[in-house]
């Protein structure tokens, strides 16, 4: 782990400032002639080209998918492959909604997200802080706990969960999808990590002040975290939304079923040529949303998701 | 940053406080132990009873001769092993495990280190194209494995069209057990390269330039100056990413569930445990059996990782 730290520094933190004094003795050789043409087609052919190529090969199969979604039958059950939809056409959506309760998928996602989101970052934020800044016996074998934990795989413990999980009676209840993932590794361990790098000078002062754990943690330790904190919430946010594995096991009615898992039964009911349409439309459904959570707020969703790479 | 805040105010806080907590120390030692339960119990609460409850009984589970959803199991012992080992199934399952992960692996870091290096020019645009290759990592693989399933298919997808045009008939991508996995590991290196392209990315921008151009100066080229200095001094990412991505390819399940649901050509550890138990079988004792192989599996890679961190990527 220590090894891997000799990158993190450069990387985390010097990208804006290294940047501007080595940028000094490359710039000249590169502008000795900016628009000769041996220059024009470098920059084409090394930077250009390659860059176009690899965003085209990932967007490409999405903006095929959002397409689809408005077109009708007879507009992909043809060999004559059109590539504009004829209209904005959203009927589609609407086969999709009716043929199987999609209303429904989407609510129940959207509380188990939001449910088992919220309950996880405040778990990891009071787990952390206990880890770092309440005295007690035996925090070392704690944190090495909680270290396995993070690389033990969900799905090898699928079949035991769902055991005490139907014998409880979870089994087709919202609270039976979230319950299992609820205990959290990943996020105690970020967020332990980041307040291990505060200043203690900031507590000794609140501490002196009189003030007790409680507020030590949500008025001084929370407000000076919230980048970590947004980072674990929106790891989080996106693992739950798209979690598969285990909704899939635990629901088999449509009343409780996941927006993925749901996508699924639409799958069995549409699996022909000219329900593909439709198909698409739900796969738009699951996308999108977290397409526009990562457009808008990537830079915390890639750095919780990398991390250990820059970290060690 | 946190180094120059600490520097200055903090020592003479400690000074004060010093002799003050002292006093009241065994009082505070007691209810610091009841505040540390209070705050981090429910959380490990949760983790003993759904992550490591499940280990132990995973591997009691084994042991039975047990279908699902029945009230008598009888205790067989190593059995289930056994059978598994010695069954046809365990070659195939274990042979499409390594071809799926030895490629999936290769392919995501190879094309991961190319697309990081197209990041990594001076062009204007990167920012963008970053976060276009890391969004399939981000996305929903139902979502993403039914919209390449529509690509694929062999009537009306956009790959039959091209291959129409170039006067090829599309093979039988879902029928052909060979084809079904050659299909779901392109959209596995698909949605997880983007992840490889970012964290090389940050690899990449971390060499040390002087290096670099010290290479450069003595007329190293810039394939010369890739192969010899920036491979090699990228190894503690390589070995990361080849961590990493190794345990996840050995996870790997809403692609394959998703676009070929029987596993037939497809049925990874994973995916067989999950049909042993859940598919037609309801065999629960012979999933847990194929499980317990799994996390072994996952085990041993995490223990080589953490042996040989220390000694394979030392650079400094």
């Amino acid at each position: 782990m220590s090894t891997l730290s000799p990158v993190s520094p450069n990387s985390a933190t010097g990208v804006g400032t290294l940047k501007a004094p080595d940028a000094g003795p490359e710039l000249p050789a590169q502008r000795d002639r900016p628009f000769s043409r041996a220059n024009l087609v470098q920059t084409l052919a090394g930077g250009y080209i390659p860059l176009i190529v690899a965003t085209l090969v990932v967007v490409l199969p999405l903006l095929w998918m959002l397409l689809s979604s408005f077109k009708q039958p007879g507009e992909i059950v043809t060999t004559d492959l059109k590539i504009l939809p004829q209209g904005l056409n959203l009927e589609n959506y609407h086969t999709a909604m009716t043929t199987v309760p999609f209303a429904r998928f989407f609510l129940n996602s959207l509380i188990v997200t939001t449910v088992g989101s919220t309950v996880k970052v405040i778990l990891a934020i009071l787990t952390a802080y206990a880890l770092v800044f309440v005295r007690f016996p035996f925090k070392n074998v704690i944190f090495v706990v909680i270290l396995v934990a993070l690389m033990v795989p969900p799905q090898v413990s699928i079949l035991p969960n769902y055991i005490l999980i139907a014998g409880i009676g979870g089994k087709n209840t919202l609270w039976g999808i979230i319950l299992p993932g609820l205990g959290t590794a990943f996020g105690t361990f970020l967020l332990r990590q980041h307040f291990k790098t505060l200043p203690g000078s900031i507590l000794e002062a609140a501490e002196i002040d009189g003030a007790g754990h409680w507020r030590r943690l949500w008025q001084v330790v929370v407000p000076v975290s919230l980048p970590s904190i947004a980072t674990v919430a929106l790891v989080t946010v996106v693992s739950e939304w798209n979690d598969y594995i285990w909704p899939l096991i635990i629901t088999d009615r449509p009343e409780t079923m996941t927006l993925p898992v749901g996508l699924t039964l639409l799958q069995n009911s549409e699996g022909n040529g000219a329900g593909w349409g439709i198909l698409m439309a739900g796969a738009v459904l699951v996308i999108i949303p977290i397409l526009l959570v990562f457009a808008a707020l990537q830079r915390y969703i890639v750095a919780g998701l990398t991390q250990g790479s820059v970290t060690g | 940053m946190t180094r120059q805040l600490t520097g200055s105010p903090a020592a003479p806080a400690q000074a004060v406080q010093a002799p003050q907590r002292r006093g009241r120390w065994s009082g505070r030692t007691r209810r610091d132990f009841f505040v540390f339960l209070a705050l981090a119990l429910p959380n490990l609460a949760l983790i003993a009873v759904f992550t490591y409850l499940p280990l132990v009984n995973n591997m009691y589970y084994s042991t039975l001769d047990w279908t699902l959803g029945s009230t008598s199991a009888t205790v067989v012992g190593f059995d289930n092993y056994i059978n598994f080992f010695t069954s046809s199934d365990a070659p195939q399952v274990l042979g499409t495990t390594v071809i799926f992960t030895v490629v999936t692996v290769g392919g995501s870091m190879v094309l991961g280190l190319l697309v990081a290096l197209a990041l990594n020019a001076k062009v204007r645009g990167t920012t963008f194209a970053r976060s276009a290759v890391f969004a399939p990592y981000v996305l929903s693989g139902v979502g993403v494995g039914l919209v390449w399933l529509f690509i694929f298919d062999p009537g009306y997808g956009v790959l039959s069209w091209l291959l129409r045009g170039i006067g090829q008939q599309s093979p039988q991508w879902i029928n052909d057990p060979q084809l079904s996995l050659v299909m779901v590991i392109i959209v596995y290196v698909w949605k997880n390269l983007g992840y490889c392209a970012v964290v090389y990315l940050a690899g990449l921008q971390s060499l040390p330039k002087d290096v670099m151009e010290a290479a450069s100066l003595d007329g190293a080229n810039g394939f010369r100056r890739f192969m010899s200095i920036s491979v090699p001094l990228l190894s503690p990412t390589t070995f990361f990413l080849l961590i990493t991505t190794m345990i996840s390819s050995l996870q790997a399940f809403d692609l394959i569930r998703i676009m070929t649901p029987l596993g037939n050509g497809t049925s990874t550890l994973i995916y067989e445990a999950y049909l042993q138990a859940f598919g037609a079988y309801n065999r629960a004792g012979y999933s847990a059996a194929i499980s317990v192989v799994l996390f072994a599996i996952l085990l041993i890679i995490t223990v080589l990782q953490l042996r040989f961190v220390e000694r394979k990527v030392h650079y400094s």
